[in-house]
C-alpha cells in the first residue's frame, strides 16, 4: 500500500529493511528512558542527604540496630521489620496505600511532612503508591498504638467503620522465620544496603516467636520515624 | 480465496491465539468486577487469604494486560504479518513455542499471585522465575516477527508492521529492566534500584505498559483491521510516518507525569509532563487517520456491526489521549493524582480502546481463520452495546467518585481545618464503587456474549469441518 506514496530517502529505506527499522527503533526508543532515568543515579541534587547528611543514620563502629533511636536518620530495617515489609509487599498493601506525602498544605496537616527521596533509599523495591483507596501512610508510625494497629489489621471495621480494607486475621497465625530473614537480609546487603554481618547474624534470635503479625505493626510503627524533619528548611526545591 | 489463505499461510497458532484471547478477556473483566465489588462490599474478601484485593487486583491486571492483550496481539501480528508481507511465519514451530510458553506463564501466573507471590511492582508484580520466562517467550515472539518481515514478498513493510515492531522492541527493553532483581529465595526478589531511581524506573515501565503494549500494539491493529473491515484504504500515509516516529520517540517519556509532586526531582516530572502534553499531537494523528479511513463509507456502520467496536474504539481513544496529556499538567494532577479518576482514565482506554479494538479484530478474523460466518451477528451488535454502555458507567462512576475524593481530601471549613476525615471520602465512595462494580457486570456480560459466539463459531467449523476443506481445496484463484 505505501509503495505507491514512499517518500523516498531515510524512511523509504527503512521501510525496505527491517533491520535498519529495528535498529532506529532500538535507538529512537531509548533515548526517553536513558535522559530520565540516568541522571538520578549520580546527580548530587537527587538525594537529599547530599546536602543533609545527618538524614542518614551514622553508625558508629560496633552498634546494632537497635542502638538507632527515633530521629536518628535513614537506617537499615530491622529483622522484624524487613518481614513486616515482606508481608506488606505479599498482601498488595501498595495497591490502595501511598508512602509518598506531597509538599502540600492539605497533605502536611492530614499526614505529616512531605516525605523525601532520602527516606525510601534502602526500599528495593519502592513503595510510593500510585492509589489512595487508604490514606497515605508515610507517616504512620506512632500515631496509633501497636494494640489499635493489631485491631486494625484483624477487622478494620472494628476500630473505622467505613473502612473497605479487607481483615487479615491469618496474620497472628503465621510465624516469622529466621533463616528466611537472613537470606533476605542478606540479598539486601548484595545490593547495598548497609547491613553488618553481625545484624543478620542476629536476626533469628530478634525473630524468635514472632508472628507476621507483630512483623507488621513493627513496620508500620516505624514508617517515617527514622528522619527528625525541620519546619523551616527546604530539603526540596 | 479462503482457501488459498489457508494454504498460503500459517492459521492453526493464530486460530488458538484467537480463542485464548476471547477466554482471558472473561477472566480478566470477572476478575476485575469481583475486586470492584470487594471495594464496594468487603465483606466479599471473606477473610481468605487469596481473594483479598490485594492479591486479586496484581491477578486482574495481568489478566487484562498480558493474558487478553498478549494473546490479542500475538494472534493479529501473526495474522497481519502474514497478510502484509504475503508470506508465512519464519517458523511455524516458534509460533506454537511462543503460545505454549505464553500460556504457561499465565497459568503461572493465576498460581502465583493469589499465593502472594509478587515482586510488588505495578504491572511487573510476577517473580523472577516467571520474568525470565516471560523475557525468553517475548523475545521468540519479536524474532519471529521480525524474520517474517525479512522474507517477505512485498516491496515495503505495511504501516501495522511498524507499529507491532515499535512496541515488541520497547517492551523488551522495560521488561528486561524494571525486572532487574536479586532473587532471594525461589519465590522472592528485592528490586536492583530502590527508592527514587526504582520508581521513576517502575513509571518508566508503567506508562510505556500503556504506551507501547496497550497502544502501540493496538494501533498495529487499527492499521490492519479499520482499512480492511471499512474496504478502504488508511486516509493518509504521510500522517502515519509522522505520528509513528513522534510516538515512538515521546511515549517513552510520559512515565515521570505519575510521580508528579513526589521526591522525584522536579526537572525530571516537568520535563515528563511537557512531553505529555505535545502527545496529543501524534496520538490524535492515529486516531484521525482510523477515522477518517471511513470517509465516504460511513454509511457501513449502519449494517456492519464489527465496524463499530473499531469505530468506536477510535472515539474512546481520542478522548483518553486528550484525557490523558490534561491529567499531566501539574496542577490538575495534584487533584487526580491517587484518586480513582486515574483508574477510570485506565480503563477509558482499557475498556474503551484496547479491549473494543481487539473484539473487532477477533470477530474480523475468526470468520477468515476459520473459514465461516459468525454463529450469530445479533449477537455481536448486543455485544457492542453491552460494552460500550458497561464502559461507559464505570468511566462515570470513576469520573465522579476521582473528583469526590481530590476535593474532599484539600476542602477546608470555615475555621480552617481540614473538612473532612479520610474515612468520610471513604464512606462517600460507596455509590459510586457499587456502580463502577455494575458497569463492569455490565461489560462483562457482554464479554460472555463474545465468548458464547466464539465458540459456537469454532463448533461450527469443527462440525462442517470447514477448516479441513479449506486446507485440501483446489486452489481455483
Amino acid at each position: 500500500m505505501s509503495s505507491n506514496n514512499a517518500s523516498g530517502g531515510l524512511q523509504d529505506w527503512i521501510e525496505r529493511n527491517v533491520f535498519a527499522m529495528f535498529v532506529g527503533l532500538l535507538i529512537v526508543l531509548s533515548v526517553g528512558g536513558l535522559v530520565e532515568i540516568v541522571p538520578l543515579f549520580y546527580l548530587p541534587s537527587t538525594m537529599e542527604y547530599n546536602k543533609f547528611p545527618e538524614l542518614v543514620w551514622q553508625r558508629k563502629e560496633g552498634q546494632t540496630l537497635n542502638d538507632w533511636k527515633a530521629g536518628d536518620g535513614v537506617r537499615p530495617y530491622k529483622a522484624l521489620e524487613l518481614a513486616g515489609r515482606d508481608v506488606y509487599q505479599r498482601e498488595g498493601c501498595y495497591l490502595c496505600h501511598s508512602q509518598m506525602v506531597r509538599p502540600f498544605r492539605d497533605e502536611k496537616e492530614r499526614y505529616g511532612h512531605y516525605s523525601l527521596a532520602t527516606e525510601s533509599m534502602f526500599d528495593h523495591p519502592m513503595q510510593w503508591g500510585s492509589k489512595r483507596t487508604g490514606p497515605d501512610i508515610a507517616r504512620l508510625g506512632g500515631k496509633y498504638s501497636d494494640d489499635w494497629q493489631r485491631k486494625h489489621l484483624r477487622a478494620p471495621r472494628s476500630v473505622v467503620p467505613e473502612s473497605v480494607m479487607p481483615n487479615y486475621p491469618w496474620l497472628q497465625e503465621n510465624r516469622v522465620d529466621g533463616e528466611t530473614m537472613q537470606a533476605h537480609m542478606r540479598g539486601m546487603q548484595t545490593l547495598g544496603v548497609p547491613y553488618t554481618d553481625a545484624d543478620i547474624a542476629a536476626a533469628p534470635k530478634e525473630l524468635e516467636g514472632k508472628t507476621e503479625e507483630d512483623a507488621m505493626v513493627a513496620y508500620l510503627q516505624v514508617l517515617g520515624t527514622m528522619v527528625k524533619l525541620d519546619e523551616n528548611t527546604a530539603y526540596r526545591e | 480465496m479462503d482457501a488459498v489463505a489457508e494454504q498460503k499461510y500459517d492459521y492453526g497458532v493464530v486460530r488458538w491465539f484467537t480463542v485464548m484471547a476471547t477466554v482471558y478477556l472473561v477472566v480478566g473483566a470477572s476478575a476485575g468486577v469481583y475486586i470492584a465489588s470487594e471495594l464496594a462490599w468487603p465483606f466479599l474478601n471473606f477473610d481468605l487469604p487469596y481473594i483479598t484485593f490485594g492479591r486479586l487486583r496484581p491477578l486482574h491486571t495481568n489478566a487484562v494486560i498480558f493474558a487478553f492483550g498478549g494473546c490479542a496481539l500475538m494472534a493479529t501480528a501473526f495474522y497481519t504479518v502474514q497478510r502484509t508481507c504475503a508470506t508465512r511465519l519464519w517458523s511455524n514451530k516458534l509460533a506454537w513455542f511462543t503460545f505454549g510458553g505464553w500460556n504457561l506463564i499465565i497459568v503461572a501466573a493465576v498460581i502465583t499471585l493469589p499465593l502472594g507471590i509478587n515482586q510488588s511492582k505495578e504491572y511487573a508484580e510476577l517473580e523472577w522465575p516467571i520474568d525470565i520466562a516471560i523475557a525468553v517467550v517475548w523475545v521468540s515472539y519479536l524474532f519471529n516477527f521480525i524474520m517474517t518481515i525479512h522474507q517477505r514478498k512485498t516491496s515495503h513493510i505495511y504501516v501495522s508492521n511498524w507499529f507491532f515492531l515499535g512496541m515488541m522492541v520497547m517492551i523488551t527493553y522495560l521488561h528486561v529492566v524494571n525486572s532487574l532483581a536479586i532473587p532471594v529465595g525461589m519465590f522472592k526478589s528485592y528490586s536492583l534500584f530502590s527508592g527514587v531511581q526504582d520508581a521513576m524506573i517502575q513509571w518508566w515501565w508503567g506508562h510505556n505498559a500503556v504506551g507501547f503494549y496497550l497502544t502501540a500494539g493496538f494501533l498495529g491493529i487499527m492499521y490492519y483491521f479499520v482499512p480492511k473491515q471499512a474496504g478502504r484504504p488508511i486516509y493518509s500515509y504521510r500522517l502515519s510516518v509522522i505520528h509513528f516516529w513522534a510516538l515512538m520517540f515521546g511515549y517513552v517519556w510520559l512515565g515521570a507525569h505519575h510521580l508528579h509532586y513526589t521526591a522525584l526531582p522536579d526537572w525530571t516530572t516537568s520535563l515528563g509532563a511537557a512531553v505529555s502534553i505535545a502527545m496529543i499531537i501524534p496520538s490524535w494523528g492515529g486516531a484521525v487517520n482510523g477515522m477518517m479511513t471511513l470517509s465516504g463509507a460511513w454509511d457501513k456502520l449502519r449494517t456492519d456491526y464489527v465496524l463499530r467496536f473499531l469505530i468506536m474504539s477510535l472515539a474512546f481513544y481520542a478522548m483518553s489521549t486528550f484525557e490523558g496529556p490534561i491529567m499531566s499538567i501539574k496542577t490538575v494532577n495534584a487533584l487526580s493524582h491517587y484518586t480513582d479518576w486515574t483508574v477510570g482514565h485506565v480503563h477509558s482506554g482499557a475498556l474503551g480502546w484496547v479491549a473494543m479494538v481487539a473484539i473487532g479484530a477477533i470477530y474480523h478474523m475468526m470468520t477468515r481463520i476459520f473459514h465461516v460466518e459468525l454463529w450469530s451477528t445479533k449477537l455481536v451488535n448486543a455485544h457492542f452495546w453491552t460494552a460500550t454502555i458497561g464502559t461507559v458507567v464505570y468511566i462515570i462512576a470513576m469520573w465522579v467518585s476521582g473528583l469526590m475524593q481530590g476535593l474532599m481530601w484539600r476542602a477546608y471549613d470555615e475555621y480552617g481545618t481540614l473538612a473532612y476525615t479520610f474515612a468520610e471520602s471513604v464512606e462517600a465512595m460507596h455509590p459510586y464503587y457499587a456502580m463502577r462494580a455494575i458497569g463492569g457486570m455490565i461489560f462483562l456480560f457482554g464479554a460472555l456474549l463474545m465468548l458464547i459466539n466464539i465458540l459456537m463459531t469454532v463448533m461450527k467449523a469443527s462440525s462442517e469441518s470447514s477448516v479441513q476443506r479449506a486446507r485440501t481445496a483446489v486452489a481455483t484463484a
